[in-house]
């Protein structure tokens, strides 16, 4: 797909992505909710919170300067121009030549690193840590990341993330083979590292010592709360669509007509909702992690990645 | 021979120290680096290669010979590019030096520096090379010897002298064992002549080679210079030294082992992807432990060095395996990558410089606030910190991303233990990637973020113009590297396929960077990148204005739990940043720590201080290079005893040593 | 496996909130009232943050009795958030001692308009068994400017949320 088409496909991508990652927070609130046998918000819960956002006044601290009024704006862009890059909807993908696996990652750790600083900008204590905390992990995660994507690129000949979809679509046996699944379970472990679920952080902590995405954004309040709020919901939506759609691709159509793109959406939006389920258990059952054990869990997934490549390769 | 004119002119301005003569002294920089800028750009454009020689000049060896190609070409271009913001820059920053330190040697030996390092590319005969490379050296040893009252600089340019002279020794080496056979020493014949040897002969001359252009360009382990001369030296000539010099350690290399030598097996290359792997990793490690902002940057100059030659390497190993497109395109990655690397290093000790010049210390944690007191350097040096960070869209992200890129195809190499190998390396690339953005979040944060720690950082002001001028002229240049990407790229592209005899398209704009891979397609856009990130800032940020509240903004404390009143002790420092790392690699580190608590002389219960150090081990020093030393030291005392003083003795050893010579002679039957 | 066996067998543990008990209506003070634009903004997500301002922790008790499963404030929209920037509404229990004084005061400013008070419990209202001790500085609504008061010692978790969901005006049904 090709020419304005094509835009209008990436746009709307980026459009659906947008309006589905409150949804899917509110999701996984609603599972766990119901896991602790509550009514809990209803699934639509976080877009009434962002509305609510935008509309407060913003407080900003005497200390912070232009980084940190800058720094949601940045994170908020770079989660969105993933959005551009991925495989959602249809394949090839209008902005294939734009970017590939290696720039998804390297624009998340954009948003990452402008993060961090914010939490340093205010000059408060938790910030600093959080700071700390984060770019500790997302350093440790890196390698474990490329592993997994170069046991990817091996078997379908480069990092391009179309081409990713189209060779697994190609050979569907491909997707239950060792190197594959390996690379899915490292992929799965770092997902919850990076977006700040359990067993790495809990999101819903109020207890700052064991926090360390949320003692970064402390100090922001009404639209950047908002943005920020809403771009690590986009996160976490990116790393599901990567995860349900780079390993288990049928429903990524490749023929542009509306009827076909309307029934990847429904897909699509189904495999989130899968994810969710899974990772909505998985945070019921397991506990949080202290934090010098969460370098272990991220070596296990380094491991897993390696043994992933080697299978990639054993097997071509 | 214009930049020879344009630098050399200043030398002759060591009259006065006044600040005429510091301007006068750094325009002739300045426009020797322009005539150089202009020379490079014209022979990577299409001009073909020129030679000059003055044969008369150091007759007995053969003469001075010149010869500009492509690769020097590519490393004048790279020498200029720093020279002159880094001369500009020095104006302003040598003013603090007039009345205590000689400002007529500094600028004397500025310009001499710049143009031995300036010539050492285009040396085209063994004795220029290494004529140009020792100036390069000596100058550069009396420009970090330019604070000389201080006992930490003194150390630091001895230990620099003591590598540098021991590398020059290794080149030597190197070059008379090629040039052995060979009928003159012009690299011409050196060509020829490396083709007659045996394999065992060129793996030796390569590995005396790399033992002194690794020394040079700071690989681990012989990296111990670096942290302490790059810190010590000032900060116009660390920016040159850490953007510059040691890139021609990598130049050497690619001269020597690529262009002379032609490559060889594949053990050349995996040595210098373990080595390089090592490098990085461990200088990044290093880099994240600092509270000296200098000696961070120097620690992260041996990553990024460690890239380079991880690079370098791959494309070494991709030669010996025949793949030469796949060769081609490391090597054009890690020129590129020099470029980069040159370009924001030199911003980011500029910046460190004006830090320095502003609170008078290196210490991060007596820095903060900064970002408020200093409305240039903040930006410029935020721009330095994305940029060596590898994010996009700046410039270290195309040449990182061009570089995992040109290492993929190496796992699908037949060969078991190459294919690990790289998948090892591709691995500690990963890793060093996010050590470092975590690194220049503590280094960036920590300086110019939150409140100041201390009366200095609180009382900071900004740099003076032509400081301010500098930095702005290198970030620019990072923006134009990153913006520009496709016909750098192209550019460097050209240079390394010329090295390996592929044939070279002209550099051509394009919008897309699209590559053939084994067995897919790999492509970006770095354009669409740049425009998508900055446009869609722009769009947000109009949306949000549109959509949000119009209720003004507020300020207010900062929220400390109702805490009143906040104080610099209840911050981040820079140790406590790196403390979490500090315990996970603590494998590498084997930190000590050590508490002191001063109780109250009448009870207990009350403390009055409490003092923490903690330390890491310098593995290299302690393990490496005190041993040698102790030996050297020891053997020194032992050949002390042959100075008995007395005259007889001396005459005696003439005698003997003249006998013994004549023996040699008539033995081997020299007339 | 046993836990999610438990989940099952358990069920739904939320009790509909039901209107107010006999008696409880004069345990709700509405003291200022909470304009429109404020009522529409909170109308359907609330954020809580709690400030204990000296109080003796049975008040704390019954508050966390909301995030329960039997009183689940959740499913109203309502949810407890760790720092005031991203509150709307504070939840002031105790007497205020001389020493939350300023904190809660720093508190208050800290949170973005439009903001609320709720204050929990006898001591937050008349100061309680504590009133004219050395150590109090005044009830809450001569420190920060009060909402609604919710008497109890301790009020019931219910009462809270009715109280909370009563100074917005809002339906008692999820």
């Amino acid at each position: 797909m090709s020419g304005l088409g094509g835009y209008a496909l990436a746009l709307g991508q980026a459009g659906l992505c947008l309006a589905l990652a409150p949804g899917l927070i509110g999701l996984i609130r609603w599972l766990k909710a119901r896991m602790q046998n509550r009514r809990g918000a209803p699934v639509w819960q976080p877009y009434l919170e962002l509305r609510k956002l935008f509309a407060k006044e913003v407080v900003v601290s005497t200390n912070a300067s232009w980084l940190f009024r800058l720094a949601p704006y940045v994170v908020f862009t770079s989660t969105l121009a993933v959005t551009v890059l991925l495989p959602i909807l249809a394949v090839p993908l209008p902005l294939d030549g734009v970017g590939d696996l290696l720039v998804v990652v390297y624009l998340l750790l954009l948003g990452t690193f402008f993060l961090a600083l914010a939490g340093l900008d205010p000059g408060s204590a938790f910030g600093g840590m959080g700071a700390s905390r984060e770019m500790t992990v997302a350093a440790l995660a890196e390698p474990t990341i490329a592993m997994a994507m170069f046991a990817l690129a091996l078997g379908a000949g480069s990092t391009n993330l179309g081409q990713i979809v189209a060779r697994a679509l190609e050979r569907p046996a491909e997707a239950v083979s060792p190197g594959y699944l390996l690379a899915f379970t490292a992929l799965f472990i770092v997902t919850l590292a990076e977006t700040g679920r359990l067993p790495v952080d809990n999101p819903a902590t109020h207890l700052e010592l064991t926090m360390i995405h949320e003692a970064m954004v402390l100090e922001y309040s009404g639209r950047y709360l908002a943005l920020i709020e809403w771009a690590a919901a986009l996160k976490l939506l990116i790393f599901f669509s990567l995860l349900a759609n780079l390993f288990v691709p049928w429903g990524v159509t490749a023929s542009p007509g509306a009827g076909a793109l309307l029934l990847a959406a429904l897909i699509y939006a189904a495999k989130l909702a899968v994810l969710a389920a899974v990772v909505a258990v998985f945070e019921t059952r397991v506990a949080k992690l202290r934090l010098f054990r969460v370098p272990e869990l991220l070596s296990v997934s380094f491991v897993l990645a390696l043994l992933a490549i080697t299978a990639s390769f054993l097997s071509r | 021979m214009v930049a020879a004119y344009g630098a050399g002119a200043a030398v002759a301005l060591l009259a006065g120290s006044g600040p005429v003569a510091r301007a006068l002294s750094a325009a002739g920089a300045i426009a020797g680096a322009g005539a150089g800028l202009l020379l490079g750009l014209h022979a990577l454009a299409g001009g073909g290669a020129w030679t000059v020689a003055v044969p008369e000049v150091v007759s007995v060896a053969g003469g001075l010979l010149f010869r500009l190609d492509a690769l020097g070409a590519l490393f004048l271009v790279l020498v200029s590019m720093v020279a002159a913001p880094a001369a500009l820059y020095g104006v302003g920053y040598s003013a603090a030096y007039a009345g205590r330190y000689s400002l007529r040697w500094l600028g004397a030996m500025l310009n001499l520096f710049l143009l031995a390092t300036s010539l050492v590319p285009l040396a085209d005969n063994v004795v220029t090379f290494l004529l140009t490379w020792e100036a390069m050296s000596v100058a550069s040893y009396f420009l970090v010897l330019t604070e000389r009252d201080r006992p930490e600089t003194v150390g630091a340019a001895n230990w620099y002298l003591g590598m540098t002279q021991v590398g020059l020794a290794f080149l030597l080496a190197s070059f008379l064992g090629l040039g052995a056979e060979s009928p003159t020493l012009d690299f011409a014949d050196l060509r020829g002549a490396a083709a007659g040897l045996s394999d065992a002969g060129r793996g030796v001359l390569f590995a005396l080679a790399l033992v002194g252009f690794g020394s040079k360009a700071g690989l681990i382990p012989l990296h111990v210079w670096l942290p302490r001369a790059h810190p010590a030296a000032p900060s116009h000539v660390s920016a040159l030294l850490s953007g510059v010099m040691i890139k021609l350690g990598i130049y050497g290399l690619l001269r020597v082992g690529l262009d002379l030598l032609g490559g060889g097996p594949p053990w050349w290359g995996m040595l210098l992807i373990v080595l390089g792997a090592g490098s990085a990793v461990l200088g990044v490690l290093y880099a994240l432990m600092e509270d000296d902002i200098k000696r961070l940057l120097a620690y992260s100059s041996v990553e990024n060095m460690g890239i380079i030659t991880l690079g370098v390497g791959a494309a070494f190993l991709f030669q010996s395996l025949a793949m030469p497109r796949a060769a081609a395109l490391a090597l054009a990655a890690a020129l590129y990558h020099v470029l980069n690397h040159a370009a924001f290093k030199g911003l980011l000790f500029l910046g460190a410089g004006s830090v320095l010049h502003a609170t008078g210390t290196r210490n991060m944690n007596r820095h903060g606030g900064l970002i408020h007191r200093m409305r240039w350097t903040g930006p410029c040096f935020l721009v330095g910190a994305v940029a060596i960070a590898g994010l996009p869209p700046l410039n270290g992200f195309f040449s990182e991303w061009l570089l995992f890129q040109a290492l993929l195809p190496g796992i699908g190499v037949a060969s078991p233990l190459i294919a690990v190998l790289m998948v090892l390396a591709l691995g500690m690339l990963a890793l060093t990637a996010g050590l470092a953005a975590a690194a220049f979040v503590k280094c960036f944060g920590i300086t110019f973020l939150a409140i100041p720690r201390s009366d200095a950082a609180a009382a900071a002001h900004e740099a003076p113009v032509s400081m301010r001028a500098g930095m702005v002229a290198l970030a620019v240049a990072c923006a134009g590297l990153a913006a520009g990407a496709l016909p750098v790229l192209a550019t460097t592209g050209a240079v390394a396929a010329g090295l390996f005899g592929l044939a070279t398209e002209p550099p051509a704009f394009r919008l897309w960077l699209t590559f053939q891979t084994p067995a897919g397609l790999a492509r970006m856009s770095p354009p669409a990148i740049v425009v998508g990130l900055l446009g869609g800032l722009a769009v947000v940020w109009l949306a949000v204005r549109v959509f949000a509240s119009r209720r003004p903004l507020r300020w207010a404390d900062t929220w400390g739990c109702g805490r009143v009143g906040q104080t610099p002790r209840m911050e981040y420092t820079a140790t406590a940043y790196a403390e979490p790392l500090r315990r996970i690699f603590s494998a590498v580190y084997r930190p000590t720590e050590d508490v002191t608590v001063d109780h109250h002389p009448e009870s207990r219960y009350f403390v009055q201080s409490i003092a923490y150090r903690a330390s890491i081990l310098p593995w290299f020093e302690r393990y490496l290079y005190e041993p040698v030393l102790a030996r050297v030291r020891r053997w020194g005392r032992r050949a002390q005893s042959v100075q008995s003083g007395s005259v007889h003795a001396y005459l005696a050893y003439v005698v003997v040593a003249l006998v013994l010579l004549l023996g040699v002679l008539l033995a081997t039957g020299a007339p | 496996m046993l836990l999610f066996a438990k989940m099952l067998r358990v069920g739904m543990a939320t009790v509909p909130l039901g209107p107010s008990l006999p008696g409880e209506t004069e345990l709700l003070h509405l003291v200022r009232e909470v304009d429109r634009e404020s009522r529409r903004l909170f109308g359907r997500a609330l954020a809580i943050r709690e400030v204990d301002a000296g109080s003796c922790n049975g008040c704390e008790v019954e508050i966390t009795g909301l995030t329960s499963p039997v009183y689940d404030s959740e499913r109203f929209g309502i949810h407890f958030v760790a720092s005031p920037r991203h509150a709307d509404l504070l939840l002031v229990t105790g007497p205020v001692t001389r020493n939350m004084e300023v904190p809660l005061r720093k508190t208050y400013e800290a949170t973005p308009s439009p903001k609320l008070v709720v204050a929990v419990g006898d001591c937050a209202r008349t100061c309680g068994v504590f009133k004219g001790s050395y150590a109090v500085a005044g009830s809450v609504d001569q420190v920060v400017p009060v909402n609604a008061f919710v008497d109890g010692c301790p009020p019931e978790p219910a009462a809270i949320l009715r109280g909370i969901l009563t100074a917005l005006r809002r339906p008692l049904r999820a």
